[in-house]
């Protein structure tokens, strides 16, 4: 049993890790214009894509 | 300010100076929908000079453009936009950087660590509930579970329940108990008494119970955000569609684009033909022929003469006008009926919401159920350790999850689907009152009708004679005869004579098309819905117009009729024009000549007489109205001072929609309120069950759970419902 010292907080940071990507991923405003995001991976781009010119977007963690 | 006439502007306005000192413009773009669309404009622009960068966001419809300092023309990013087959128009996002989403992203935070707290500390009961202790696991072990269990599941709770403790705090300092004071009470205590329990080495703790509780009810308070928050920025995008700029002639003569908002009073401005007065405004010079048919009903062009008052929100039908501002945007005959709106919006205001009544009867219940628990339970001898737990399982299996979830869900499904159809649904409050109206009063101009001239019963060659000076002409009278007429041939030496009509040469002969007089026809009927065409040594001809009704009036009419509603006209236009349009669309109750306190004043009648009224309307005339009636509805052709007021914007062009609207409200009515009836069978049950032991706090939240689910899915049946 002395396996679940190791393991049990193990997952609970797993847990932490996917709620900050989560909150990095609120933050740098991913979910703005989430049906775009959706139709630009359609788009041939010869150049890479502008970064977020989206006035409404937050601009860094704040 | 429509869409075409925005081209020809000046709009460098529209061009403003971010804090980072780089130039952006803002434009609301309609019609993109797909990745092919975001590759051609956001390639067609980036192409433009002076243009750094372009980006579209699809969702939203923004377009937001960086440039060179001050080498851009807004004018030729929307042409070369409108030449792709985008309409587009600027837009000022200050307003919408200042109501940037802050309360949503608080809450979708607080969701996702209620989320990530109930998984986790779920992950420890598990073996605490499935009673593997008096098995495989140790003592120990069983207390190594507790602890850790708190330390996830604790802070969670506090963290995401925070919005909770907040308003349930401010509520109780208001000396009134909303239905966040049972949540918290419940969520706090269950978490005292988890600590107590962990720390005496008891049997239960309800950690997770406690977070997984926090992450329902927040699921449902994102729902109602969400439906605030996208009819806020849809409304918003309506009326950022309508943002004009001014024509303002400075000292040396020069024109100059200003936004509406800094006109001052003294200005001088211009006014081009088809466009709106934008603020009151003496007129300075020539003649006028206004069309204020959206402030007074009344659809015959009105003449103005120099030095008269042209109000704000009258179009300017023929000729160039220079006008000396009277007032500030500010400070005008539309702050006189904004104010009247005020007064409208605050009596309407006083509505109570389905969710508030309910609430108003359950916080208190609930509450006495789980003292009477405790002190029943202690007084019958239980411990008083088990006799709270009992009291906090009645808090925790009749929390107001579904109840809370009840109407959001069931709203939100409305409006999307409404939104589909073309209705936009401004508040889930307008969507109950609208569900109760049992009058619907109707404006006529522009919501029954066209709102704007169309040609009747003349002879085709007629027309064909009259179109070459028709299709030289911006007047709206003119216009009907140029698109009966389709395209051909255009008068030259075209002069347009500011009220009285145009003149030109039609194959070498001069010709005329306007007022009786002007043609040269002695008055008969001085009316002004005709128009006279003549050769300079012809015979005379008559056109006549009329406003002709929407093409689907009368179906509406006959729907609504079909429902058991009563319908009804005011009108500010003249009696007969009233009575035909009334005749031809079926509607037997009418009144006219209203001026618009005699519309306001004609609702509150209605409603004094125990009548729930629907006003449809469009005009400034209408917008006190609007604001007074029960529930009111504007078409997107609507002045800002109308979509402000109504509670639902009609997107398309169909008045169907007013009936569609009215049947998806009264069934989410019905959801709703079968929502509540699960709602309270499951707490009659329920509650007896924790009372008496039944239920552990767990079992509790488990049930809980199930009941918001059971609501949530009643509310997905109105997706389908017809």
């Amino acid at each position: 049993m002395n396996i679940l010292l190791l393991l049990a907080p193990f997952s609970v940071m797993l847990g932490l890790v996917a709620v900050i990507a989560f909150v990095w991923t609120l933050r740098s405003g991913q979910y703005d214009d989430v049906k775009g995001a959706a139709e630009r991976i359609l788009i041939d781009e010869p150049n890479p894509i502008a970064p977020t010119t989206d006035p409404t977007a937050e601009s860094g963690p704040n | 300010m429509t869409l075409d006439t925005a081209i020809g502007r000046d709009m460098s306005a529209f061009v403003r100076r971010r804090e980072d000192g780089r130039d952006r413009l803002d434009l609301l773009v309609t019609g993109a929908r797909c990745a092919g669309c975001i590759s051609k404009i956001e390639g067609e622009v980036s192409a433009l000079p002076g243009v750094r960068s372009a980006r579209l966001n699809l969702s939203t419809g923004r377009l937001a453009i960086e440039v060179s300092a001050g080498a851009i023309d807004p004018g030729r990013v929307i042409g070369a936009l409108a030449g792709l087959g985008y309409p587009a128009t600027p837009y000022d996002p200050g307003a919408a950087l200042q109501q940037r989403d802050r309360e949503g992203r608080k809450l979708i935070l607080a969701l996702a660590v209620a989320g990530f707290g109930a998984m986790n500390a779920m992950m420890f009961s598990v073996p605490l509930w499935a009673g593997l202790f008096d098995q495989e696991l140790g003592p120990a072990t069983r207390t190594m579970m507790m602890w850790m269990s708190a330390a996830v599941g604790a802070p969670c709770a506090i963290f995401a329940g925070m919005t909770f403790f907040e308003s349930a705090w401010r509520s109780l300092r208001a000396g009134r108990a909303n239905m966040d004071v049972p949540i918290s009470v419940g969520v706090i205590l269950t978490l005292a008494i988890s600590f107590s329990e962990t720390i005496l080495n008891g049997r239960d703790a309800y950690f997770d119970a406690a977070v997984s509780l926090l992450f329902l009810l927040l699921i449902g308070r994102w729902l109602d955000h969400r439906l605030k928050a996208s009819a806020r920025s849809a409304a918003g995008d309506l009326l950022a569609l309508q943002a004009p700029t001014v024509c303002l002639v400075d000292g040396a003569g020069r024109e100059r684009s200003i936004p509406l908002g800094d006109v001052a009073s003294g200005d001088r401005i211009r006014v081009r033909p088809g466009d709106r007065i934008p603020v009151d405004a003496v007129l300075e010079d020539g003649e006028a022929l206004l069309d204020n048919s959206l402030l007074t009903g009344e659809s015959a062009p009105e003449r103005v003469a120099r030095g008269q008052l042209c109000r704000a929100g009258a179009v300017n039908l023929a000729g160039l006008l220079t006008l000396r501002a009277e007032a500030g945007s500010e400070d005008s005959t539309l702050a006189e009926i904004a104010r009247l709106i005020d007064a409208g919006a605050q009596s309407r205001s006083r509505y109570v919401r389905l969710a508030d009544r309910a609430a108003a009867l359950y916080v208190p219940v609930v509450h006495a159920a789980a003292v009477l628990t405790f002190a029943g339970g202690w007084a019958l001898g239980l411990d008083p350790r088990e006799a709270l737990i009992r009291a906090v399982a009645v808090l925790i299996v009749t929390c107001p999850c579904a109840l809370g979830l009840a109407v959001p869900a069931v709203q939100i499904v409305a409006s999307a689907r409404l939104f589909r159809r073309g209705v936009l649904v401004k508040s889930g409050a307008a969507l109950e009152r609208l569900a109760e109206v049992d009058h619907v009063v109707f404006d006529k101009t522009g919501v029954l009708t066209e709102g704007r001239p169309a040609l009747i019963e003349t002879p085709r060659c007629v027309v064909a004679m009259a179109a070459p000076l028709a299709r030289a002409s911006n007047h709206p009278m003119a216009r009907a005869v140029a698109r009966v007429a389709g395209d051909g041939p255009v008068a030259t030496d075209v002069i347009e004579h500011a009220g009285l009509g145009v003149e030109g040469l039609i194959d070498g002969r001069r010709a005329r098309l306007g007022r009786s007089a002007f043609v040269g026809v002695p008055t008969l009927s001085g009316s002004e819905t005709e128009l006279w065409f003549g050769f300079e040594d012809g015979p005379k001809v008559r056109l006549r117009f009329s406003d002709t009704p929407r093409p689907d009036a009368a179906q509406t009419v006959a729907a609504l009729l079909a429902r058991g509603l009563t319908v009804e006209i005011l009108s500010g236009d003249q009696a007969g024009v009233v009575e035909a349009v009334a005749r031809s669309v079926g509607i037997p109750v009418w009144r006219s000549g209203l001026l618009p306190e005699d519309k306001a004043e004609a609702v509150d009648h209605l409603a004094a007489a125990g009548r729930k009224v629907l006003m449809v309307g469009d005009g400034l005339n209408d917008a006190a109205a609007l604001a007074r009636a029960h529930a009111a509805i504007a078409p997107g052709s609507a002045i800002e001072a109308s979509q402000n007021a109504a509670d639902l914007v009609l997107t398309q062009d169909r008045l169907m929609a007013v009936v569609e609207a009215l049947d998806v409200a009264r069934s989410s009515r019905r959801r709703a309120l079968e929502n509540f009836g699960f709602a309270a069978l499951y707490n009659l049950v329920a509650a007896p069950a924790a009372m008496i032991g039944l239920v552990n706090p767990f079992v509790a939240a488990l049930a809980m759970s199930g009941s918001s689910l059971v609501v949530t899915l009643n509310a997905l049946r109105l997706r389908a419902a017809r």
